[in-house]
């Protein structure tokens, strides 16, 4: 029987066996944010120092405000005394930081692989939930808590049970106007919000194949919102190409070594998963959420579902809640709701891939709601602005931020309103996600740019068709 | 870590399928310190938008466990979901399952999460909210969940995590006892790529 690639990252990373059936897994990377705080503290508490600052990188995202008259130095003292103790902490403990004010700041999703930080057969963690988006270069990478945090820190490894492996095969090809984006809802529409739950996802098929690596990205970065704590995808030229000359991937002398190995990364032909769910990419539609989980999505064509058809009583009775949130009727089609606010950003959609495809439906409208486009880094909006998209968006009336995980959740202050229905290209509807009362529809940023240019959920392929 | 092995409690059942750790704390407190009491921030919203929330009636005053529903604690890694539940009083939860990481932090503060088959859960929800300040009973070195009406469920926990539970250990202090391997494994890697412990500027 083959091995999968969530076993051979696992096997080149085990360290020693515990009780249990536990393995002691070797951690490669240990990525922190502001979040961290509880982590450095427990560690300086327990007389512990970082056993390897050399594997730890630290950039503030969560609490980093977005506009630039308040960022550096940041005006709100709150913010700012969470964004100084992660430098404080980076300092004491000698972990490189990429700092508010030096152009590579920005979501830790994003700079990780933009900086090269992130490789093929790799494990990586990091205290935040959709650390999974690493896995699109083939990095075993997933969320941890305070304590694991904490554990990683003080010994860069973690004792881990075996999960489940589960393969999802997306063939075919995207029709026009459908996106990475699309392909992830679909898929959590389908197998539900804890059909990965115990789960390593690895997403192949030609449509996958077919992918760049920032689309790759978006579509690991929700696995979690499928319950899985990772998703991957097997590294191919697309992937070594990405990583070619990023400043902490090998050297030239060191690369034919490391693209050896990274070709052996891959499952076995007759590798056996645990699990296996097939998607039609040629079937899939432009996607939004109407409900307060991320499975509560469809269709652009398709309609707010009827709870008094969930069989089960405690499902029935939570998507009776969850459309009273939303204010929305069953039956109510999906497209043509009325939306009060977009945001364009987070590290599930803010690489330049997405801000070009909503750039390219923004160009020559006008945004008819309060619209925000918050670029995943300092580098991921230079690039913009040096292709132009900075204007395009501004000419429409949009509102061009600096990097930061802004109004995904909020913590920074950049908040939609009680009651506001927001198109947000972000990877959580919950309930209060995006602001206490905050109504949100996930959808990608091509769809999110058609509503802030319709006032509605729309479907783009019309205003791509206009073109 | 104090150590964990049974408890006979009053029980709180909490219907809300796939409630996410957003719902347990909103992200707006997160930048509070420990300190602060993070039980302050439980459920703080779905609290404010309902007089009559079951962990606020008097019958369920005092509840050391909660009984939830399908994939409780999903989405962000936040641990203050877990520290804002134990900070409550709240000392074990029951579900048909849990978000992944939710688990692992609950564990990881001697909680005992543990997992029942969905339709012995409901049932038990059932007889919480018929019988509100009914208790029932965890056995952890037996496996058991004793329920109100005296039928005896039996569990499945992972050896390890049960064994840490038992026992209080302290994780950290565990794995340092590998120090050796540890480091073996490190000088091979550092020998393999170079380039990883390797800073470009």
């Amino acid at each position: 029987m083959g091995r999968t690639l969530y076993d051979r990252i696992w096997d080149a990373h085990a360290v020693a066996s515990g009780p249990g059936g536990r393995t002691l897994l070797a951690m490669d990377r240990h990525l922190v944010h502001e979040g961290s705080f509880h982590a450095f503290e427990a560690l300086r508490a327990s007389g512990r120092a970082v056993r390897r600052p050399d594997l730890t990188f630290a950039v503030p995202d969560h609490y980093v405000p977005t506009r630039a008259r308040e960022r550096d130095p940041i005006t709100h003292p709150e913010l700012k005394d969470k964004v100084d103790t992660l430098a404080a902490n980076a300092r004491r403990e000698r972990i490189a930081i990429f700092p508010v004010g030096d152009v590579r700041q920005g979501i830790v999703h994003v700079v990780g692989p933009e900086q090269g930080i992130t490789q093929p057969g790799l494990t990586l963690v990091c205290g935040d939930s959709h650390t999974a988006t690493h896995g699109a270069l083939g990095a075993l990478a997933f969320g941890i808590g305070a304590s694991e945090v904490a554990h990683v820190l003080a010994t860069q490894a973690l004792w881990q049970a075996k999960s489940r492996t589960m393969r999802v095969l997306v063939e075919g090809v995207l029709p026009e106007g459908v996106f990475a984006k699309d392909i992830i809802l679909a898929l959590i529409a389908r197998i539900g919000a804890q059909g990965g739950t115990g789960t390593t996802l690895e997403y192949a098929g030609s449509a996958i194949r077919s992918l760049s690596i920032e689309g790759r990205m978006t579509v690991c970065n929700m696995s979690i919102e499928a319950g899985a704590r990772a998703g991957l995808v097997a590294p191919d030229d697309a992937t070594f190409g990405y990583l070619h000359g990023l400043p902490y991937a090998p050297r030239e002398d060191e690369w034919e070594a490391a693209l050896a190995h990274w070709r052996t990364l891959r499952s076995d032909d007759d590798a056996a998963f645990d699990a296996e769910v097939a998607l039609e990419a040629g079937e899939l539609e432009p996607m939004a959420t109407w409900g307060t989980s991320p499975e509560h999505g469809a269709g652009i064509t398709g309609v707010v579902p009827d709870p008094a058809n969930e069989p089960d009583a405690s499902r029935r009775e939570s998507l009776g809640k969850a459309l009273r949130y939303m204010d929305l009727a069953p039956g109510r089609r999906l497209e043509g709701i009325p939306i009060q606010r977009v945001f364009i950003g987070s590290c599930t959609n803010s690489r330049l891939e997405d801000l070009r495809a909503a750039a390219r439906v923004v160009r020559g409208r006008k945004a008819v709601v309060p619209a925000l486009v918050v670029p995943g880094s300092g580098l991921v909006k230079r690039a913009a602005e040096a292709e132009g998209l900075d204007r395009i968006f501004i000419e429409a009336g949009f509102d061009w931020r600096d990097a930061g995980c802004s109004m995904c959740v909020g913590m920074n202050g950049d908040l939609v309103e009680p009651g506001e229905r927001c198109a947000s290209t972000s990877n959580r509807n919950f309930e209060g996600r995006q602001g206490k009362g905050a109504r949100t529809h996930l959808m990608s940023p091509a769809m999110a740019a058609a509503a802030a240019v319709t006032g509605t959920i729309a479907d783009v392929r019309k205003l791509l068709d206009e073109r | 870590m104090k150590p964990f092995t049974t408890l006979t409690a009053v029980a709180v059942p909490f219907d809300l399928v796939n409630c996410d750790t957003d719902r347990i704390v909103p992200a707006r407190f997160l930048r509070q310190p420990r300190s602060a009491g993070y039980q302050n921030f439980l459920f703080h919203d779905l609290r404010e938008a309902d007089r009559d929330f079951v962990l606020d009636r008097p019958a369920y005053r005092g509840a050391r466990i909660l009984v939830a529903a399908e994939n409780f604690g999903c989405g962000s890694s936040r641990e203050a979901a877990v520290w804002a539940l134990a900070g409550a009083g709240l000392a074990a939860w029951i579900a048909p399952s849990f978000g992944d990481i939710f688990l692992e932090n609950s564990f990881k503060n001697g909680i005992a999460a543990l997992v029942l088959p969905a339709t012995r859960v409901t049932a038990l929800r059932e007889q919480l909210a018929a019988s509100p300040g009914a208790q029932v009973t965890i056995d952890l070195p037996a496996q058991t969940v004793r329920f109100p009406d005296g039928s005896l469920e039996p569990f499945d926990v992972d050896a390890f995590r049960k064994a840490c539970l038992l026992e209080g250990v302290d994780e950290i202090d565990l794995t340092l006892k590998h120090e050796g391997a540890i480091t073996a494994w490190e000088a091979r890697r550092g020998a393999q790529m170079p380039w990883l412990a390797r800073r470009p500027d």
